[in-house]
């Protein structure tokens, strides 16, 4: 019986041959990830309550992203609880303050295909792109995690999105998915959304990130993309052990898709998320002139090295209007060394942006840079839902980097193509 | 389990987490949290919900975050149950493993703001005694009706844990 990759995996971390879609079983976990604000300090007290120990702390890694660095007493107190918790339990992995923890377990290749994860936060979706199935839980399932190992999934349904030709100049993955959100709505709840297609194939991995970190935007259980040799490299990249079977993991020929969608990319334009949804997307013609009066340029969605090139393509040699400002939050602090060693950082500066702490930041409206009220923002993020990053009455527009970029130089949302030959 | 009454809040549909749980207070405490629940969208909500009050979604109903504190302030507030057309998933984990029961019903959009509802998570059944109807829906899954016999994810491990169900 041919198998979705996602079915595949499943069936795997549950013993079994092969699953199908609607039926509960039971999965054993590969890894299992949780940051500071998820984390410990939500998990240890539940652990203790239970008087129950981690099952296997080497399959463990924990990161701080959400209050770094602290602003504030209680922010630090939320850190030195995490580090006490991972030392005196034994916690295989501990990334502190090292970057957002989707881009730094990609970074450090703990992402394998075939693996099968879970995460205590919603955009775990993002590992899918070097073809593991991590989903996203709250703090009880991952304490239950915790005590045994498992976790209780209804194998989903897939729907495949097939993307083929070139983008176009200034377009890019961030605005396949908020095309995506309009299109496919933000309800799919309880499927799995898996791309492919030669667009896909010739995309980068910071590029297929983008794909499955915004699967959580769509409401899919997860997102996720079968290996190749992109994947393959990307992992060795890291000095990771390749496993053998890593081609493997790719849907079967003839597996059960609940729905396909296809799209062409060289149709595609830059795309703008109005306020407060990601679904409210529309072509960027449709937003000229929307003066903003902050260009955030972070998250794990838009803010990896990769991205930060796209900023600097656009603003290089250019200056930020008078009538805006540009804060710049690496997702990481490889992305942040990789983009001062080859100049980047310094086109970003030269420009007049500002740069921020690697961390989540303002993106979820804990860190520096929030908005004030009634303040327009347009953001490389994933989320613009109302009060987000801040005021209740602020404005998010989300966009893909080289469009924040744009709107930086012009004080309002515009073409990012005409900046860009 | 005991009867789960109260007078029904009505929300549209997508309602994320954000506005349930907002991210500026996640440093607090979850009692200091849910003083701030639904504060952009309905500004007297945490200070005038009563307990067994019951919250009532359109569709997507919890989009967003994996963040627990937004089930968790509903049922600190004393919110007895959300019924919704449909839920985000992880809401709806988050929900049930809280001890917060969450029904899928097609016909939530028929509820009016203030209606006297009653809920029966188990046999699955919603009454509207304002406008005199029943509904009938899917109770909770047969696999999670142990754990929310037990009162949630929490109190169902220590019970597998004091039994020798989970190796420690
Ligand atoms: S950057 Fe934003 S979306 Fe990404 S993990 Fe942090 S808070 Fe979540």
């Amino acid at each position: 019986m041919p198998q979705t990759l996602a079915q595949k995996i499943i069936a795997r971390a549950a013993g079994r041959k092969t699953v199908e879609s609607g039926e509960i079983v039971t999965c054993a976990v590969d890894l299992a990830m949780f940051h500071d604000s998820s984390g410990p300090r939500r998990v240890a007290p539940r652990l203790e309550a239970l008087g129950a120990g981690v099952w296997d702390p080497s399959k463990v890694v924990v990161v701080t992203d959400h209050f770094v660095p602290a602003a504030d007493v209680e922010s630090a107190n939320i850190l030195k609880l995490t580090r006490d918790w991972v030392r005196d339990n034994r916690i295989g992995t501990f990334y502190d303050m090292e970057g957002i923890c989707h881009i730094v377990l990609a970074e450090n290749g703990h992402l394998t295909p075939g693996l099968f994860a879970a995460g205590g936060d919603s955009h775990s979706t993002t590992a899918g792109a070097f073809a593991c199935y991590m989903a996203g839980y709250g703090a009880t399932e991952m304490t239950g995690i915790m005590v045994t190992g498992e976790i209780w999934v209804k194998v989903p349904e897939t729907i495949r999105i097939a993307w083929s030709g070139e983008f176009c100049t200034g377009v890019c993955a961030k605005d396949v998915m908020l095309f995506l959100c309009a299109e496919l709505g933000m309800d799919n709840s309880f499927r799995v959304v898996e791309y492919d297609g030669s667009t896909v194939a010739a995309m980068d991995m910071s590029e297929r990130m983008v794909l499955t970190n915004m699967a959580a935007e769509l409401g899919a259980e997860t997102g996720i993309i079968g290996a190749d040799r992109t994947t393959v490299a990307a992992i060795e990249a890291t000095g990771a052990d390749v496993p053998d079977d890593a081609l493997d993991w790719r849907s079967d020929e003839g597996a059960p898709y609940c729905a396909a969608h296809a799209f062409e990319a060289s149709d595609l334009v830059p795309m703008i998320a109005a306020p407060h949804a990601p679904a409210n997307t529309r072509a960027v013609d449709s937003f000229a002139r929307v003066s903003v009066d902050q260009c955030y340029i972070g998250a794990c969605t838009g803010a990896k090295y990769s991205d930060l090139k796209m900023a600097a393509a656009v603003l290089k040699g250019r200056r930020v209007a008078a009538t805006t400002r540009v804060l710049v939050a690496p997702a990481s602090t490889q992305a942040t060394r990789r983009a001062a060693a080859d100049g980047t950082l310094a086109v970003l500066t030269e420009a007049g942006a500002i740069m921020m702490p690697t961390g989540c930041g303002a993106c979820p409206g804990m860190g520096a840079g929030v908005l004030g009220d009634g303040e327009t923002c347009i953001s490389s993020t994933n989320r613009n839902f109302q009060g987000r990053m801040g005021s209740a009455s602020a404005k998010i527009y989300l966009a893909s980097p080289y469009s924040v970029a744009a709107a930086a130089v012009a004080g309002h949302i515009c073409d990012p193509r005409d900046f860009l030959t | 389990m005991t009867a789960i009454a109260g007078r029904a809040w009505v929300f549209g549909d997508n309602i994320d987490t954000d506005v349930i749980a907002p991210g500026a207070y996640l440093k607090f405490s979850p009692e200091e949290m849910a003083r701030h629940c639904f504060e952009a969208i309905a500004p007297d909500f945490a200070t005038k919900v009563e307990v067994g009050d019951i919250v009532v979604g359109g569709r997507n109903f919890g989009m967003g975050s994996s963040r627990e504190q937004a089930p968790q302030a509903l049922k600190i507030l004393g919110v007895g149950a959300v019924v919704a057309v449909s839920f985000a998933r992880i809401f709806y984990r988050n929900a049930l493993n809280l001890g917060l029961p969450v029904l899928f019903l097609p016909q939530a959009e028929e509820i009016a703001a203030g209606d006297h509802l009653s809920v029966d998570p188990v046999a699955g059944a919603v009454v509207n005694a304002t406008q005199d109807r029943t509904y009938p829906c899917d109770p909770i899954p047969d696999h999670l009706m142990a754990m929310i016999a037990d009162g949630g994810l929490m109190p169902h491990l220590k019970k597998r844990i004091e039994a020798g169900l989970i190796k420690q």
